[in-house]
């Protein structure tokens, strides 16, 4: 009560101009009290509700305020005043050097003398190995069918016991391009190791969120055309060489009649998995819905053309662990790029994008 | 003095630090212990006179312990290497514990058996590769899940692919997708793209993947006249009348496919056989009636191009040369189709034949 009513008096010494000798004195004690230093709970959530519901009166005001001014502008026929944009992290990305830009010859050059370049340049076919970790798990089974039908050309083999490194050997012998482990940990599918062969890179994935076809809502089922790719936002080298790997697991000549879209998409070193089949439409937008009281007929009605998708296949999220030149060799191995932990994170820092 | 029996009363029955007493024993965690039990003669503190084996690093050692040196712990215990071969060792430990008491020479055989077995199990292990478990901690997980849940809300996935395909399509990379209309679709794509100018900002140069642009187009083939015969078992007549375009606003001549060659429209029909191939030209007239139809379906553009076909061809038979073989076509017909089927069929010809020759 004591600290309410010197608040109060706080306020009011600010507010009037006639106690000038307060004014001084005040100041020594004129803190400014928090909601959350008062210790009586019913006083204390009191006087809180009041402070949020003086917020947000302001900012319905505001908002008011700034919609009457772009109206106004709107109809004067000056330009309205510009709208404000939210900070996002994608705003605020701090200049990356390594952010691959259009004109690079000696990116184009690597890749030319990529791994990849023998299976995206359609010199040979991708052929895919997918296998597990030799321990069982009860989503794994039914996810690597579901791989198995978005990658055409993908083949499932039982680990049994064997050494990752000579299953790379056997792999090569029948002239795979690409292999693919699933990796079990406590009975969910949670990491991806993708190796490319010959000699290619080993890149390590964790894997999560997965959602299994039965498991989404009005799925459609894929057919085996090839799908069409889309990969998004692979913008810095190490970005674009990810990238480039995922599309060597793909055929490079797309069937259009199979509407069929596989998307990677990259958002903040995240690469979500996408299965889509999609339609072409026409769609009505009836203009002018809010006049109900006109007699006259609905505006317009203006023709859109949209593309419209239905979700079919499995949905996950992966992450980038580490990125290994060569094929799997943890001790022995080249190790391009490690998903080190800082103990500052800086918003803005991101690796593949 | 060193009095075996009374260290072992003592220790035995009051206390010893080096005992381990488990459900199925007691077991003596000496290290200079030779079996790894409890036991009056197992018991290396209670018996003067004791040998064992030790492991360092892969290498045996014997170690002996006499009653002469008892006095000096620092020197008590002497130390042999053995050799890595086990028959040699053996005889190393013979000829070192020749007359020593057989109980105890044989306790120290058997504990190299085990320790050499279990030295050659180690060796085959770790040249084995064994998955390591790598823990991440509770608080980096947490993290990560949270983090990706926003990137997801940041990322609306399901707009950025429609207008890639949307952008796709305009560019051209799709040669044909017969499940709309090119024309409307192209008018909105135009419209939509003037659109999308004038709001667009400046975009950063992002590099995209596009699988590689099919510019191969194909051409539809048109099923033989056999085959028709499901279409009509399938479809009724009366279907046909309804079907039309939507496009009251368009000017008169519009093209149904996009693969379909270009032609000059003199009103009459064009029938070549390529082959196996039979390209036609699909004109449709403007004033086909007011039913409005969104899209058409698959299925309603083909019935619809056979009739017409039909119509075609029927027209072209009923000329006055060929009418002779215009009666052949249609017995032809006859065979697959149904009694009256054929009857709607012919006065359907017949219709066309009238409204061609109002237009000529």
């Amino acid at each position: 009560m004591a600290k309410e009513k010197k608040r109060k008096a706080a306020e009011e010494a600010v507010d009037g101009d006639d106690y000038i000798e307060r004014e001084d004195e005040k100041p020594k004690k004129q803190k400014l009290i928090l909601a959350s230093q008062i210790k009586n709970k019913e006083k204390r959530s009191a006087v809180y509700a009041k402070l949020k519901h003086e917020k947000r009166v302001e900012k319905r005001k505001k908002i008011k305020a700034r919609d009457a001014a772009s109206k106004q502008a709107l109809e004067l026929g000056e330009e309205p005043p510009e709208k404000m944009v939210p900070r996002t992290i994608e705003n605020t990305r701090e200049l990356d050097e390594t952010v691959c830009r259009p004109d690079d010859e000696e990116l184009f050059a690597g890749n030319d003398a990529d791994e990849f370049s023998a299976v995206l340049k359609q010199q040979t076919a991708p052929k895919v190995l997918i296998t597990t970790c030799r321990f069982n798990s009860s989503r794994g089974p039914a996810f690597i069918k579901e791989l198995l039908s978005v990658i055409p050309n993908a083949q499932y083999y039982k680990r049994g016991t064997y050494e990752l490194k000579k299953i790379v050997e056997y792999a090569k012998n029948k002239e795979f391009t690409s292999i693919i482990v699933v990796h079990t940990n406590r009975r969910e599918p949670d990491a991806l190791l993708l190796i490319g062969l010959p000699d290619g890179p080993t890149a390590h994935f964790r894997l999560s969120n997965l959602v299994l076809r039965k498991d989404i809502k009005n799925h459609g089922n894929p057919t085996s055309h090839e799908p069409e790719l889309v990969l998004n936002n692979f913008t810095t080298r190490l970005g674009h060489r990810v990238g480039r790997m995922i599309q060597s697991l793909f055929p490079q000549v797309p069937n259009f009649r199979g509407r069929r879209v596989v998307t990677f998409h990259n958002q903040r070193d995240f690469i979500f998995f996408r299965h889509h089949r999609y339609v072409f439409e026409v769609k009505e937008k009836k203009e002018g819905l809010k006049d109900k009281k006109s007699k006259a007929s609905q505006g317009k009605t203006e023709k859109k053309a949209i593309a419209r998708l239905q979700e079919c296949g499995p949905r996950f999220t992966l992450k980038l662990v580490s990125l290994q030149h060569g094929t799997f060799d943890t001790k022995g191995g080249e190790f391009e790029w490690v998903h080190k932990v800082t103990l500052s994170h800086v918003y803005s820092h991101l690796t593949l994008d | 003095m060193q009095n075996d029996d009374v260290i072992w009363d003592v220790i035995r029955h009051h206390h010893c630090s080096y005992m381990a007493k488990i459900q199925t024993g007691n077991f003596c965690r000496n290290p200079y212990n030779v079996t790894g039990i409890c036991n009056r003669s197992s018991c290396p503190l209670a018996n003067s006179r004791y040998a064992t084996i030790r492991d360092h690093d892969g290498i045996f050692y014997l170690y002996m312990k006499t009653i002469e040196r008892a006095h000096m712990p620092n020197k008590l215990w002497e130390r042999v290497k053995l050799p890595k071969n086990y028959m040699k060792a053996l005889e190393i430990i013979d000829k070192h514990l020749e007359y020593w008491p057989k109980l105890l020479v044989h306790k120290i055989k058997q504990r190299l058996t085990k320790m050499t077995q279990y030295r050659i199990r180690m060796v085959k292990l770790s040249k084995k590769v064994r998955e390591k478990i790598m823990t991440v901690p509770r608080k980096e997980v947490k993290r990560e899940s949270r983090r990706e849940e926003k990137a997801l809300r940041a990322a609306q996935i399901e707009n950025v692919i429609e207008k890639e395909l949307l952008e796709r399509l305009i560019k051209g990379v799709y040669p044909d997708i017969c499940n709309y209309d090119e024309e409307i679709f192209n008018k909105l794509l135009d419209k939509n793209k003037v659109e999308e100018q004038e709001e667009e900002e400046e975009e950063e140069a992002e590099v995209e993947y596009v699988e590689g642009d099919y510019e191969i187009e194909e051409e539809e083939e048109l099923e033989d006249i056999e085959d028709m015969g499901d279409f009509l078992k399938a479809n009724n007549f009366d279907d046909i009348e309804g079907d039309e375009d939507d496009l009251e606003e368009q000017p008169a001549k519009k093209k149904a496919y996009v693969s379909y060659p270009l032609k000059q429209d003199d009103g009459t029909e064009k029938v070549r056989r390529k082959g196996k191939k039979v390209v036609v030209e699909v004109e449709r007239d403007e004033d086909m009636g007011n039913r409005q139809h969104n899209a058409m379906s698959n299925c309603a553009h083909q019935k619809l191009r056979f009739w017409h076909v039909f119509g075609r061809i029927s027209r072209f038979f009923s000329r006055q040369s060929y009418q002779f073989e215009g009666i052949f076509f249609f017995f032809f017909c006859f065979r697959f189709f149904l009694c009256r089927t054929m009857i709607d069929l012919w006065f359907y010809s017949q219709e066309m034949l009238q409204r061609d020759s109002l237009l000529l």
